[in-house]
């Protein structure tokens, strides 16, 4: 079984990225949508995911888990990586050497973001609302870790996606990886408005 | 017209001695290629500073780019330096030794590593064992079409230059060997060994390292469908490892 411990971990982290991280981020951001409903939508549709039974080990094995190992293995891909965009400057060399700069913003952002949005809370006590999570990004500092952390997670699915449906070989001739790579670019922006739309609601 | 060819070329004396640069100025001729100004170069070792200096040490043989054995980096890209042509370089030109593969002296490299990796994915066919079996089935007009592509390899090592995963970090074996796996997986008799490439594939530094930056088949002077091979392969690995530990 060593013999193939690189293959088998590789394919988790690529799957690990996509289910349940990348499905985890969708379901985020449907959520934190409700804010741009207003204050009571939101804290509704809080209210409902925090009333949800076994929530704890929903989070640890269904976001926690996963995300450690992704982030884990992640950073072994970027180790193992190198950079010659100067050489060799095509689309997909870019998107190569952003996947694993992105991944890298977004671990760093991450551990900021759960940190003071989740972890904060075992030790104050205090419930996620609209009003703490307004005023969290009212200070411009927070704020500006939040732009380029959204913007990098939002990367990071989008171009994850498509190198996944590669990497699984569900995607192998060449037109089919275009049109992955434009349906990518597409989901890029669709979130990008998503995501800017609910943290402007929140300022 | 200029008058002068200008080359900057990084040199080594030995497999562990340090690297520096040196530069060179021909005359002009029309017409030239990368090989033919190292022979210019052979033939009068003096530097640009006028100072008599050791020739450099290259390799070639084909000259009509079908050996693989004169791919260099020049300007910046791995290529032939046969095919090079000084009309269409723009000046300096800098020529440096294929950097994922150890110099042996100045611009010639040892990629012996290339030919390991194609012993490792069981890069042949078996044919005949103790005894004649015969002719083998016929190959289908459609696959030879692109397995015919993928014969073209000449293991020259462009595509190993360009992937940003071939490291010795990531120890992957790069895309020669893994196209080569798809073609001989294709060939009627050389299925029989299906099973034992792939395998080979997921072992440690095989295609699971991939990282789809794609150069490779940018990269490839012989125009192999490279990125559809990997692509292929990634499926069928994928598929062998996730059903294989169930059929047993």
């Amino acid at each position: 079984m060593w013999y193939y411990r690189s293959f088998f971990w590789r394919k988790l982290h690529s799957l690990t990225g996509v289910i349940p991280v990348g499905l985890f981020l969708l379901e985020h951001f449907t959520v934190n949508s409700f804010a741009t409903r207003g204050p009571e939508a939101y804290n509704r549709a809080v209210a409902f995911l925090q009333g949800l039974p076994f929530l704890l080990a929903i989070e640890i094995v269904f976001i926690f888990l996963p995300l450690a190992l992704h982030a884990g293995y992640g950073l072994w891909v970027v180790y193992t990586g190198s950079i010659n965009v100067r050489s060799y400057p095509y689309f997909r060399n870019w998107m190569y050497l952003l996947q694993r700069v992105t991944g890298v913003i977004v671990l760093l952002f991450l551990i900021y973001h759960i940190y003071a949005l989740r972890l904060a809370r075992i030790f104050t006590g205090a419930e996620v609302s609209f009003e703490q999570v307004a005023a969290h990004l009212a200070s411009p500092l927070v704020l500006a870790l939040y732009v380029p952390g959204l913007l990098a997670a939002i990367f990071h699915l989008s171009n994850g996606l498509v190198t996944w449906a590669i990497g699984w070989g569900i995607i192998t001739g060449p037109k089919a990886q275009t049109g992955a790579s434009i349906f990518g670019g597409i989901i890029f922006c669709a979130l990008t408005v998503v995501g800017f739309s609910f943290l402007l609601a929140f300022i | 017209m200029p008058e002068k060819i200008h080359l900057k070329i990084k040199r080594q004396d030995g497999p562990d001695k340090p690297g520096y640069w040196e530069e060179f100025v021909i005359p002009y001729r029309p017409r030239l290629n990368v090989i033919a100004c190292l022979m210019d170069i052979q033939k009068n070792p003096v530097n640009a500073a006028g100072k008599k200096t050791t020739p450099v040490v290259w390799e070639c043989n084909c000259l009509e780019e079908v050996c693989g054995a004169c791919t260099m980096v020049i300007n910046g890209k791995a290529r032939q330096a046969c095919t090079a042509l000084i009309d269409k370089l723009e000046q300096p030109i800098i020529l440096e030794p294929l950097s994922k593969f150890p110099v042996i002296r100045d611009l010639m490299v040892d990629r012996k590593a290339m030919f390991e990796h194609l012993k490792r994915v069981r890069a042949w066919i078996d044919i005949d064992g103790t005894y004649n079996i015969g002719p083998g089935p016929r190959i289908s007009e459609k696959v030879r079409e692109w397995a015919y592509e993928l014969s073209r390899c000449m293991t020259c090592g462009c595509c190993m230059e360009a992937c940003p995963q071939v490291n010795p970090r990531s120890g992957f074996i790069g895309p020669t060997a893994i196209a080569q796996v798809r073609r001989f997986n294709a060939h009627p008799t050389g299925a029989g060994e299906r099973e034992a490439r792939l395998e080979a594939l997921m072992g440690p530094g095989g295609i699971a390292e991939c990282g789809n930056a794609q150069n490779c088949e940018k990269a490839c002077p012989k125009g192999l469908p490279l990125i559809k091979s990997l692509a292929e392969l990634h499926q069928e690995t994928t598929l062998h490892g996730v059903f294989g530990w169930l059929k047993r």
